[in-house]
């Protein structure tokens, strides 16, 4: 049996309760998801015997004007097709669930969004920066970052205008 | 060498002793194991038989303790900033840093707006060569080399370089 992105979107809504809109001329196809309903979305997309969405291919976030999205991009090996989930957040803390306990690959995707925007998910069981040190300040990939002057004492903007207005000495030998 | 260092000139003793300890030093150049980026699988290949870093002395040792070169080869994180320092002062005296590569002269292609990256590490420690390149070739990470033992062999224990 075949399965069209309207089938699986009408199978969802059904199954949720709810109306979900599809993001039309997406060259994978996109489903918009109520954030409160992701993760029951998540778990029936993994265990629908029709489906087996069970392999996490990636979770990504897109800062737009307004708020942020965040795409988690799945793949059915039983359809042989990817499917991306769209979950919209606003705010200056925006917060999902997370969805580590249906797909434990998850885990490492959920933080690195975390690290780079800063958007929190909730229930996730290791909460922290991935990628940026432990104590990094602010969210690398926000339009409105600045990145710091120094960083424990290492020099962090050199050559960025707006960066150091003091000259930085090298290490003699 | 501090009981001599700044108190005694050239004379024989201490151009014989140099000319030893000299030649001992530049041919045991013995880089920490520890790479960072693309830079570090050329210094994988390097030390391996192709190019064979061991038929010049160059033993790639696991410990600071036991290393006399620091070989950065890749691009220096913020993060991994103060690992290097550490790593560089756990290293007994003397030592000898090789930066490898535009990432680590430079901060390479996030020479402007890489937020967590190192611009040169010179920034943080001593540098004695750099090697141009992205990444550069073994053979010019053996020249480096060559370069550092040309460069010790000036070197004298009557005062500090």
């Amino acid at each position: 049996m075949t399965f069209t992105i309207e089938d699986i979107t009408a199978r969802l809504s059904a199954h949720l309760e709810c109306a979900l809109s599809l993001e039309p001329n997406s060259p994978v196809p996109l489903i918009i998801v109520p954030p409160e309903q992701l993760r029951a979305a998540a778990n029936r997309l993994r265990y629908d015997h029709d489906l087996w969405f069970e392999h996490l291919n990636c979770i990504t976030g897109v800062e737009r004007a307004g708020g942020y999205e965040i795409v988690i991009t799945l793949f059915s090996t039983k359809l042989s097709m990817m499917l991306n989930i769209k979950v919209k957040a606003t705010g200056e803390e925006p917060t999902i669930p997370s969805i580590t306990d249906i797909f434990p690959a998850a885990d490492w995707h959920e933080r690195e969004v975390f690290d780079m925007f800063g958007i929190r998910f909730d229930g996730h069981y290791d909460h922290r920066r991935i990628l940026c040190a432990d104590d990094w300040e602010g969210y690398p990939l926000r339009k409105n970052y600045q990145p710091p002057l120094f960083f424990h004492d290492i020099p962090v903007t050199v050559n960025v205008p707006g960066g150091h207005q003091i000259p930085v000495t090298r290490v003699p030998k | 060498m501090g009981i001599i260092e700044g108190r005694y000139g050239p004379n024989v003793v201490i151009t014989s002793v140099d000319k030893v300890f000299n030649w001992s030093r530049s041919r045991s150049l013995w880089p920490i194991t520890f790479g960072l980026a693309c830079c570090a699988i050329e210094m994988m290949a390097t030390s391996a038989s192709r190019f064979d870093l061991d038929r010049l002395g160059i033993f790639f040792r696991p410990t600071p303790r036991q290393s006399d070169v620091m070989l950065v080869s890749g691009t220096v994180t913020v993060k991994m900033a103060e690992r290097i320092k550490r790593l560089y002062e756990q290293m007994a005296e003397p030592k000898w840093v090789i930066s490898m590569g535009s990432c680590a002269n430079s901060g390479g292609p996030y020479w402007e707006y890489g937020y967590h990256v190192v611009k040169g590490v010179d920034l943080i420690i001593p540098v004695d060569v750099y090697i141009p390149g992205c990444p550069p070739r073994p053979e010019a990470l053996i020249d480096a080399f060559l370069q550092l033992r040309e460069k010790i062999e000036r070197e004298t224990i009557a005062k500090k370089v």
